[in-house]
């Protein structure tokens, strides 16, 4: 067992300022992720599971503190380096979907590669990707429909689709079944659980505690610190 | 190569790649991706694309539209030009000394007499004189006040290029008796008798009787003055008939302008200097004294020149205000937009677009909207300066240049103004970004 690690931060802390007034939304998190984790990361509101989550997602830089993605120190970064991380490293899933609504599945999954800098594909080699990922996801059949004229959980698919297609080190979701009733809830962590079985690292936040039972790790935050770290027992 | 397989599993075990170093990231996403997104964007709202477009659209059709009339104008001003006859001298009474109604005691002034000394000057092919007066004209039921009355004198139509389309102008004899007999301008034939022929009916000038002859072919506007629109009489009847006898008698026969047609071929300058030389020898002063203005046609081209010039600045100013209105439209719109597609942009973000490919989108579709607006305006502009001619009674010439002016403005304006909201849109926070509703 030699696997990579793919987050390790260290003493992460953010802090807002309001005034004179300073809030740490996270006062000192020390996290390590390895290589094909399924982690669920959950805390009351307030707790700052979203701060991290922005910032182990490089959407946010830290305050203070070290962060290393797949050994890549990328808590000095500028707004231009983390777009490119993101791009390179990381596929999002995001409770309410975040497609561009009026655009074909198959141009929505096909975004990342529109951003791709290094080794930018033609525009056949793109789609191909694309539609590679659709299949993946059950929705090759939809690639020229538009998310606006697809049920939730065919939206959530898609999503999951853009977010694979760059090939991502990572795969950040919050709150992937949020939007979802149950039983399409259950079909989307079904084609979680089928990723990380292919060895994807996947961190989750969730609010949901059977959700979070069905991973094997559950970081629980709590004002800014982590609260309990620990193996699930039954999964 | 890609299947669906590999996507769901990801590469296993992967060396780790660019451990540590700074990244480096490459300037441009493909261009034609940008090009395709901005397309996107635009066809995706088309009435909104087409508001924001229609600023463009009116303000490059106003561009070439009005330079369109101001080069018809021009043109038109100088076929008239052309038409006030050749070899032409003007010669005024200047203002100020011995003016008008200033009495005969304040020096020499212009007077009938004066053309029997310029006829006597080689070269002098004839002469006309100008004296105005203007009165109230009744005829058949129609009465006409402020009616501009030509005085002058037989050559007046061969000196000033006015055909006669029925009858026939006043001769020698009649002039010279003050006959009571007028020549009606196109307009004024029109506005008094209408329909019906009014050579041999009678019109009513001021108190006196006077049978129409001749009614003089359409002319128009020439410099100031409405050639249509004027009652030519005997210049012995203005001065019998319409001149205060009070004035008469100071001031003598005085008249208005004198035109001086020069032979061909004779020297104009020489001609000018030899009337100056005479009229000062038969009034009795200096040459440097003689109180009038003598101008050639030449001089009064170049007066119309400058005008047209400064109406055709004019134009183009509105038209290029109008041209940054469109501007203004199109960062309002745009504007509007970047907020609208504020979750758009968070999106573009969270997959790795950076502040320069949001920027260069905002730009390229506010680029794209102006030059499309420009595109179509050029068409309005075109077609709306043909039908304008087509249908009014001014003259348009479209100039090609004008085209290239307002198309590369519309250009220009798309950048200027689609700057700011593209740097807005460039400069949005991804995590705010996501988050807007």
């Amino acid at each position: 067992m030699n696997a990579q690690t793919i987050i390790q931060t260290e003493a992460l802390r953010k802090v807002y300022g309001m005034g004179d007034i300073q809030v740490a939304a996270l006062a000192g998190v020390d996290i390590r992720i390895d290589e094909g984790e399924f982690v669920a990361i959950m805390g009351p509101s307030g707790s700052g599971k979203s701060t991290l989550m922005n910032i182990l997602g490089c959407l946010d830089r830290p305050t203070d503190g070290r962060y290393l993605l797949a050994g890549e120190d990328v808590s000095g970064l500028n707004k231009v380096q983390l777009a490119a991380i993101r791009n390179r490293r990381i596929g999002f899933i995001f409770q309410s979907f975040n497609l561009l609504s009026r655009t074909s599945a198959v141009r929505n999954v096909m975004l990342p590669l529109v951003y791709k800098r290094e080794g930018q594909l033609s525009p056949k080699e793109r789609e191909a990707r694309a539609m590679a990922a659709l299949e993946a996801v059950g929705l090759a059949d939809r690639a020229n429909h538009e998310p606006n004229e697809m049920s939730g959980g065919q939206r959530q698919r898609v999503a999951i689709a853009r977010a694979l297609v760059n090939d991502p080190v990572l795969v950040m979701a919050d709150e992937p079944t949020g939007n979802l009733d149950t039983k399409t809830g259950d079909e989307i962590m079904n084609l979680l659980h089928d990723l990380h079985g292919r060895g994807r690292t996947i961190v989750m936040v969730t609010h949901e505690q059977y959700i979070a039972e069905q991973t094997e790790r559950t970081i629980v935050l709590v004002d800014g610190r982590i609260h309990t770290d620990g193996h699930n027992g039954g999964a | 190569m890609a299947t669906a397989q590999e996507t769901l599993a990801g590469a296993p075990a992967k060396p780790q790649e660019k451990t540590g170093e700074a990244t480096a990231v490459a300037a441009l996403i493909s261009p034609v991706e940008i090009l395709r997104i901005a397309w996107e964007g635009v066809v995706r709202n088309k009435v909104r694309s087409l508001l924001t477009m229609l600023g463009v659209i009116i303000g490059v059709a106003a561009v070439i539209i009005m330079i369109a009339i101001s080069a018809g104008t021009e043109a038109t001003i100088a076929d008239q030009i052309e038409g006030l006859g050749t070899n032409l001298i003007f010669i005024q009474a200047s203002f100020g000394r011995g003016g008008p109604g200033g009495g005969g005691d304040s020096g020499p002034t212009l007077v009938f007499d004066d053309t029997a000394v310029i006829e006597s000057v080689g070269g002098v092919a004839g002469t006309a004189v100008d004296q105005m007066a203007s009165a109230t004209v009744k005829a058949d039921g129609v009465t006409l006040t402020d009616v501009s009355l030509m005085g002058t004198t037989t050559d007046f139509p061969s000196v000033r290029d006015v055909s006669i389309a029925e009858g026939r102008f006043f001769n020698e004899t009649e002039m010279e008796r003050s006959a009571k007999v007028a020549v009606l301008g196109a307009g004024l034939a029109a506005d008094l008798f209408g329909e019906s022929n009014p050579i041999g009916q009678s019109i009513t000038v001021g108190t006196t009787k006077l049978g129409v002859i001749g009614v003089a072919a359409e002319k128009g506007v020439v410099g100031n003055t409405d050639f249509d629109a004027m009652l030519y009489v005997p210049i012995k009847l203005v001065f019998d008939k319409f001149t205060p006898t009070m004035f008469r008698q100071f001031a003598g026969d005085r008249v208005r302008l004198i035109y001086v047609q020069v032979e061909d071929g004779a020297g104009i300058d020489q001609v000018i200097q030899q009337i100056e030389l005479k009229l000062a020898t038969a009034k009795g002063v200096a040459v440097d004294e003689l109180p009038f203005t003598i101008q050639t046609q030449q001089d009064i081209i170049d007066t119309q020149g400058a005008t047209t010039a400064a109406f055709r600045s004019l134009l183009a100013w509105v038209a290029g205000v109008s041209l940054i209105v469109g501007g203004i439209g199109i960062m309002n719109i745009m504007l509007v937009s970047v907020t609208e597609r504020t979750r758009e942009i968070g999106i573009r973000q969270s997959v790795g677009a950076t502040p320069n490919d949001i920027r260069l989108q905002f730009l390229t579709e506010a680029v794209m909207l102006s030059l499309v607006g420009g595109l179509i305006g050029v068409a309005a502009g075109v077609g709306g300066a043909i039908l304008f001619g087509a249908t009014s009674d001014m003259r348009t010439v479209i100039v090609p240049s004008s085209i290239v002016l307002a198309f590369g403005s519309a250009a220009v304006v798309g950048i200027c103004f689609g700057f700011f909201p593209a740097n807005k849109a460039a400069q949005l926070d991804p995590i705010e970004a996501l988050r807007h509703e």
